[in-house]
This record gives C-alpha cells, structure tokens and sequence, in this order.
C-alpha cells in the first residue's frame, strides 16, 4: 500500500450562511495523479484554495506526510513541498517567461536578501529556469513578455513556473481551462510525463483528460465528496450519475 | 467633575463632526475604491461658503443652505471632472490628482478670501448656553452640533440599513463587480454615495465656522483625522467610522485637556505644557497604531 | 500599479546610447558649476544642489513606491529625521552638552549623514513594520498619519526650536574642505547622490530587486512560489527611508536650518509629485522630477505666490494623461534611458 502523502479530515469552510466545504475527507497517495471532479459551484477551487493556505479553513486538518499544515501560510508550505497552478492565471505581466520561471527557481533556492549580484545575469539560475520552461515545451518563447503571451502560453508557464518550485504535490486548478485541442493535447503529455515524480491533486472539467491521466477521481458535490474511487468505479457509482447526470430519483 | 463631563460632552461634539466626513470619505473608499485627498476641501467649501453668506446676509437660514449647496455642488463637479476619470487609476495616481485638487481649492480660495481667517457669528438662535445639570452649563451651539451629527447619524443608517438603495451601497462596499455585473447603474451610483459625501462635508464644515478658524487649510488638518478615524473604525463600515470617530474625538479632546494638566504633577508648568500639548497631538496617532497592532483591519470592518 | 512602472528587460541594441546618455549627464552635472559661473548665473549652482538633494529624497521614495508599490504617502517623515538629527547634533556640539545625556554632539558630515541614515532607517523600520500590516488605501493613510504624528512631535520639541526651527550656524565639515562655498558644497551633493543612484541601481538589479518587483505585480504569485512579501517590502521601505533620511540631512546642512516643514504632508506630497513627474518605477526619472518640480517652483515663484494655482493643474494634466511622466516622454523620443 503506497504511502499518504496529503490527508484532509473534516474540512469545513463557511461564507456566512454558504457552507462551501462540508466535511470533507481526502486521500491523496504518493505518487498519484488524483483527479477532483464534480459540477459547477462543488467548491472545487475553495477546496484547493484552502489546502494550499490562501483561505483559512474554519474546522478539519490538513496533513502532509504526517505533518499537520493547516496553521501554515502559504510561503510555509510551498518550502514544504506544495505548489500550484491557477486556473485564471497569476503571473508576473511585466516580466518574460524566463524572468517568471526563474524567480521561481531563486525563491526554492531560499537566498533572495541579496542586494548587490545582478540577478540576470545568475546562469546558473537561469540555466536551470530554461529548463524547466523546456520541459513545458515553452524554450521558444522565453524572452517574450507574459502580458503579450497567448492564453495557452500562459497556462503552460504556470506549469513551469510550478515545477520550478520542485513540489512533491502540485495542485492542479483546471490547467485546461480555455485550451484549444492541440494544447491541451500537450498539457496532457506534459501531466502524463511527470507521473510517478509529483502527486498531483488535479481539478479538471474536461473529461477525457481526467480518464487518461487520474488513477483516481473523487467527486465533490455541494461541498463533500461523495465518491472516491478509479475511472471505472466513478463511472458506475449510481449517486455520481445522479449528481451529474440528473438520472434516477432526482 | 464637571469639567470631566464638559470635556466628554466636547469630545463627543468633535467626534460627531469627525462622523460627518468619516462617513463619507468610508463610504467613497469602500465602495469606489478612490482615495480622495480633496474631501477635506469640501469641508473647506461649506464653511466658507456658508460664512460668506452669512455675512453677506446675515440669516444662518441662507447661510446653511448656501454651505450645503456650494460642497454638493463643488462635489459633484469634482466627480464629473475628475473623479470619474480616477476609478480604473491605481492609488498612486488617485493620491497626486486629488492633491493637485488641494492646491487648486487652496489657492482659489486664498484669492478670494485672503489668507486671514473669516469670523463666522453664531446664529442667534442658538446664542448662549444651557445647564444640564447642577454646576455643568453648555453652550447650545455645540449641544446642537451635538443632535445634527447624531441625527445623521441614525438617517445615515436607516438608509443604509433598510432601504433599496442603501442595500446597494452595502453591497457596492463589499462585492464592488458583483454590482456591476447584476447591471445596476453603477455610475448613478458613485455620483450619488459622493454627492452625499461631499453634502455631509460641507455640513460638518458649515457647522464648524462658528467654533473653529475659517481658513485656507482646514480641511487638511480635520482630513488626516477623518483618515485615523477610518483605519480605526474600518474601510467600509460607517458603523466603524461612527464608533472610531467617536472614540478619536472623545481621546484627542481628553489629551488636549487633561494631559498638560496631569503631567504638571510630575515637571515643571512649562515643559508639562509643551510635552502635554505634543502628547495630545501625538495621541491618536498612538492609538491608531495599537488598534492597527492588534486589528489591522480596523475594529469593525465591513469585510472581515 | 500603473502602466508607468515598467520594467523592460536588457536589450542590448540601446545599451550603447543609454552609456552614452548617461556619460553626458556626468558630463554635464560636473561641468554645471563652471559653466554657469562663465554665464553669469552662479546662483544656480545653490538651485542645482536642491536639485540633487530632492532628487536623492525621491529616488529614494521610489524604491518603495515605484519599484516595491508601496505608495508612502508620509516619507517626509524620514527626510525630516535626518535634518533635525544633524540639527540635535549640532546643537549639542554647539552647546558642549550630551544628547539623552549620552550623545555628544558633532559638526562632522562623516557622521551625522550616518547617524541620519541610522536613525531614519529606525523609525522606518517602527512605522514600516506597522503600516505593512495593512495595505492599499489604508497604507496610504497610515504613513500618512504616522508621519503627522511626527510632525506633531517636533513641533512640540521647544528645546529643538518647536514651530520655529532651529538654526544651525555652521555647515557640518567634511575634512578641510570648505562646505560653506556653494561649489564645493554642490560637489559633495553631486558626489552622494551619484552614489545613492549607483546602490540604488545595483539594488533594483539584484535578487532582492526582483522579488521587491515581482512583489509588485503580484503578491499572491509570489506567495504561491514561497516568498512571504512582509519582510522584503519592509526591507525595501526600509531603505528607502534612509535615503530619504540621508537626503534630510544634506538638505539641513544646505539651508543650515530644520524646522517641523521638512516632516509635513506636503512635502511628503512633493516627493511623490517629483516621482510621478519624472516617471514611476525608473531609476533616473527621480532626478528628472526633482529637476522639473524644483526649477518650475522657481519660476512660478518668481511670477506669482499663488504659483501653486499653475502647479495644481499641471500636476492634473501630467496624473490624468501622461503616461510614465518626464521619462516616458524622453523615451518615447528616443533620448531617455528605460529601468533596467
């Protein structure tokens, strides 16, 4: 039995009189792709929002490898090993793709309280962000500023941005999200190669991606998972077919 | 004792004033999103205009309404002008356009007044004082400061509270897009929250003729209190500026008082006075930075 | 943050003619004081010597504002710090007394420019650490404010000359040199400020520059890639505060004279004009600014006392339709040079 990498208990997060999260309980195995599907409004962001620190979750535990992380800020568990792609993209306009990729690198190098050294010019630094945007298949691109990048372009330097941080999880949040064919096509190799290296939590709306790539889906629904289980057991499980579907009693 | 009632009977009359513009200034940077250096002018506009009129016709009637009239419309023109042009702005360019706005008020005034301040008489109806209790007697001018501010109050927030529009403005405070995106003129909107900002200014600044200078400046020196006020109470929330003004009008009025006073206990009368005085200045701004060290968004923010 | 504070990547087909550019300036600065002697105009070099003091105050400013965002609308703080720290001590030289009943006073510039820059960068580590606890308009207001409350303090420091200020008789010295000639004095101004710029320029390009940077754009980025914004942006304000107390101290010994007006929020509001006037987020916009504010205030003054009546508007225009002040301007003609 592979080892847990990321446990959620109990989580539960309130907006008022919304109950976003309600209770929910996750597994996450070592080296697993695990997909999180589930209508629109299940609170799928909320979800990957509060595991990754940026919204405070009001009641559960969060652990990683054993670890308890729900008291940490974002910073503290990204040097933990957590990263994660956005699915409206967050990145640095003003910068070039390999200006981007590369603070990602010297922010995991940990010694960015130097004044002096022109960080340009670092590379050893910017060997290692070139890289990495190879690996995204973005090499082509690296001088070119984020603000005149296509939307395509800009997911796939979310993903290299967030393999620069070197995480054991990465949390997926719709890396597909507006992609035409042949680029989520590529999204899907590129996911497909990192297998077995990062465990990915990945939230996606395109089914044919989460079939190829998850080992396993949970579906969230109304704040809780109501099944967790491989491609096949998912497809079969009467309640995520109502849920989805609007078959049977509903 | 009476003197200690006295001096919390002037704090709550400073804090109802502070109130006035806290109120709208709050409202303008939580639902517009604008910082506007130049709310203190309106506050500058009512009380000249007003004092102008006044001595020009010797009826407080005239004198009123010509000081509501001339901040509202100086705020509207202001919106139309300038404002509109600032919401898409970052903050840095809201700060520099709205200060070119000081200077211009500033100067136009000074041409048109001088740079003496004006004296403004209290309308004789509300001349003298009263005694509230046994011992403690209160002029009627500042008792009356004292109602206007805490009848706007109570209106500010039955209009807030239970009316249509008010549920705009809560909602345009909080969730600015979402407002937007449910298709309410927003527009409509931010002319009026800021034509009644500036009518509130121009009432504290008409009010305030009477017991404070009429001069060129004034609205800058009540603005960065008005400013404490908000981070005290909380960007957005009147129910913060009504409690954090209070409390900013009531400490500062108390140091003034008290502090030289007490400190004469402990040096010499002159150095008390001047340390006292320095302390009463300092004050809030002291309190401003606890309240900040302990809740950085304020004691009643509209969004937690 | 606006559209003004880009920050565009090497290219190195312009790199020739921005050292170009740049040589000229040095040029042309060192030469200034000559060159206006032989055209008879020598109270220039007093007008210039403002010039780089502000401009060393507004570079300064904008390591915060232009590179970090942070817009400090209470910077006048520090500058003021700096003055009065020369101004304490050379009241406590002058009097053979002890500060705190500790500090003995001095008239050297060796060291009460670094006591100026300590003691800024102390209260900007207090006020800093505090106002970044919140952000955006809130911010603003809190430098604001905590820069009144200082303001407030020193006028009530009656020891220190209260409202009226203090005079300081003499020019601190610096070796043998004679710091009371203008010239000379301009010297040392052009000397330091050439200096700030250069840390200020290694900075900006260095790994803490770019955080500071990316900072700017997108604080939630750079949490998801694991820095925690608080302490660069402190160390950044940081720094800026003491440039802005190093300015305060040059300006104290030039007018040999500090009084509470160097900590008002008008002045603090001059920085910020002479930062917008000369391009956001550029490294030699701040001298542009400080030039253009310093020499049109000149002017005006000499036309009207209701100068600021020309200033406001001009001010309005540049805020509503420049775009990246002075130094966009110069740019766009091809003549300026743009922030690494």
């Amino acid at each position: 039995m592979t080892a847990t990498l990321l446990s959620v208990r109990g989580l539960r997060k309130r907006f008022g009189g919304l109950v976003a999260t309600d209770g929910v309980d996750l597994d996450v195995r070592d080296g697993e792709i695990h997909a999180l599907i589930g209508p629109n409004g299940a609170g799928k962001t909320t979800l990957l929002t509060q595991l990754f620190g940026e919204l405070t979750h009001d009641e559960g535990a969060i652990t990683l490898s054993g670890e308890e992380i729900g008291a940490l800020s974002t910073p503290q568990r990204v040097k933990r090993g957590v990263a994660r792609t956005f699915q409206i993209t967050q990145l640095l306009p003003d910068f070039t793709m390999l200006d981007n990729v590369a603070l990602a690198v010297q922010a995991h190098d940990g010694h960015s309280f130097r004044f002096f050294g022109n960080a340009r010019r670092d590379e050893a630094l910017r060997a290692r962000a070139r890289q990495h945007l190879a690996t995204a298949g973005l090499s082509h691109r690296a001088e070119i500023k984020v603000a005149d990048l296509s939307h395509g372009e800009q997911k796939q330097l979310e993903f290299a941005i967030a393999l620069a941080c070197e995480p054991r999880l990465l949390l997926l949040d719709e890396p597909m999200a507006g992609l035409g064919h042949a680029e989520s096509e590529q999204m899907v190799a590129m996911l497909s190669g990192l297998k077995g290296r990062v465990t990915m939590l990945l939230v996606e709306h395109d089914m044919d991606a989460v079939f190829a790539l998850a080992d396993r889906i949970s579906v969230l629904v109304y704040g809780r998972v109501i099944a967790t289980g491989t491609a096949e057991q998912i497809r079969d499980n009467p309640e995520v077919r109502t849920a989805y579907l609007g078959e049977g009693d509903a | 004792m009476t003197l200690v009632l006295e001096q919390l009977l002037n704090g709550l009359q400073f804090g109802v004033m502070l109130f006035l513009l806290a109120a709208g200034l709050t409202l303008i940077f939580g639902i517009m999103g604008v910082i506007n250096l130049a709310h203190g002018s309106l506050y500058m506009v009512g009380a000249y205009a007003a004092a102008f009129a006044a001595a020009q016709t010797g009826s407080f009637l005239l004198a009123l309404l010509a000081g509501l009239a001339a901040a509202a419309v100086t705020g509207i023109v202001m919106e139309l002008v300038v404002l509109r042009r600032l919401y898409a702005r970052d903050h840095l360019d809201q700060v520099l356009a709205t200060f070119a706005l000081i200077l211009i008020f500033n100067q136009s005034v000074t041409i048109l007044f001088g740079r003496q301040p004006l004296f403004v008489a209290i309308p004789p109806a509300l001349n003298g004082s009263v005694q509230l209790l046994p011992g403690l007697v209160y002029p009627v001018y500042r008792l009356a400061i004292i109602a206007v501010g805490l009848l706007v109050a109570l209106g500010l927030y039955l209009l807030i509270n239970r009316t249509r529009v008010g549920m705009l403005v809560r909602a345009g405070a909080t969730h600015r897009e979402m407002v937007r995106a449910l298709g309410v003129d927003i527009r409509l909107l931010y002319t009026a929250v800021f034509g009644l900002g500036a009518l509130l200014a121009g009432l504290a600044g008409l009010m305030a003729g009477p017991i404070l200078a009429v001069q060129v400046g004034m609205g800058e020196q009540i603005l960065i209190m008005t400013f404490v006020v908000v981070v005290i109470g909380g960007v957005g929330s009147i129910r913060g500026a009504f409690f954090g003004a209070l409390i900013v009008g009531l400490v500062d009025t108390s140091l003034r008082a008290f502090a030289p006073g007490l400190l004469r206990h402990v040096m010499t009368g002159s150095e008390a006075d001047a340390l006292g005085a320095g302390l009463a200045s300092m004050g809030i701004y002291l309190l401003m930075a606890i309240v900040l060290l302990v809740r950085p968004k304020g004691l009643f923010p509209a969004h937690v | 943050m606006s559209e003004n504070a880009l920050i565009r990547t090497d290219t190195t087909a312009s790199g020739l003619g921005r050292i170009i550019a740049l040589i000229a300036l040095a040029a042309a600065l060192i030469a200034l004081p000559f060159v206006v002697q032989a055209l008879g105009q020598p109270a220039l070099v007093p007008l210039a010597t403002r010039v780089l003091i502000y401009a060393i105050a507004a570079a300064s400013l904008n390591l915060a504002l232009g590179f970090g965002g942070m817009v400090s609308f209470g910077h006048a703080a520090f500058f003021g710090i700096g003055g009065y720290a020369v101004g304490i001590l050379y009241r406590t030289f002058a009097d053979d007394a002890l500060f705190l009943g500790f500090i003995p006073g001095t008239d050297q510039l060796l060291i009460t420019l670094p006591a100026a820059i300590l003691v800024a960068g102390f209260f900007a580590c207090i006020i800093g650490a505090l106002s970044l606890r919140t952000a955006g308009v809130q911010f603003i207001m809190i430098t604001l404010a905590f820069a009144q409350m200082l303001f407030f303090l020193f006028v009530s420091l009656k020891a220190y000359g209260g409202d009226d200020g203090m005079t300081i008789r003499r020019r601190n010295a610096l070796f043998d040199l004679n710091t009371r000639d203008d010239v000379t004095f301009y010297f040392i101004c052009l000397a330091i400020a050439a200096l700030v710029f250069l840390v200020l320029w290694r900075i900006v390009g260095s790994r803490f520059g770019l955080v500071l940077a990316g900072i700017r754009q997108n604080e939630r980025r750079m949490a998801a890639i694991g820095i925690a914004p608080y302490r660069y942006k402190l160390a950044a304000f940081i720094i800026s505060g003491m440039g802005a107390g190093l300015a305060g101290a040059l300006m104290a010994n030039y007018l040999r004279f500090v009084s509470p007006d160097m900590l008002h929020w008008t002045k603090s509001g001059e920085l910020m004009i002479m930062v917008i006037l000369g391009g956001v987020g550029t490294l030699l916009g701040p001298l542009l600014g400080a030039a253009a504010l310093v020499i049109l205030e000149t002017v005006l003054t000499g036309w009207t006392e209701h100068w600021q009546l020309v200033l406001g508007p001009i001010l309005l225009l540049v805020v509503l339709f420049t775009q990246g002040g002075l130094n966009g301007l110069l740019t766009r003609l091809g003549l300026g040079r743009s922030a690494p």
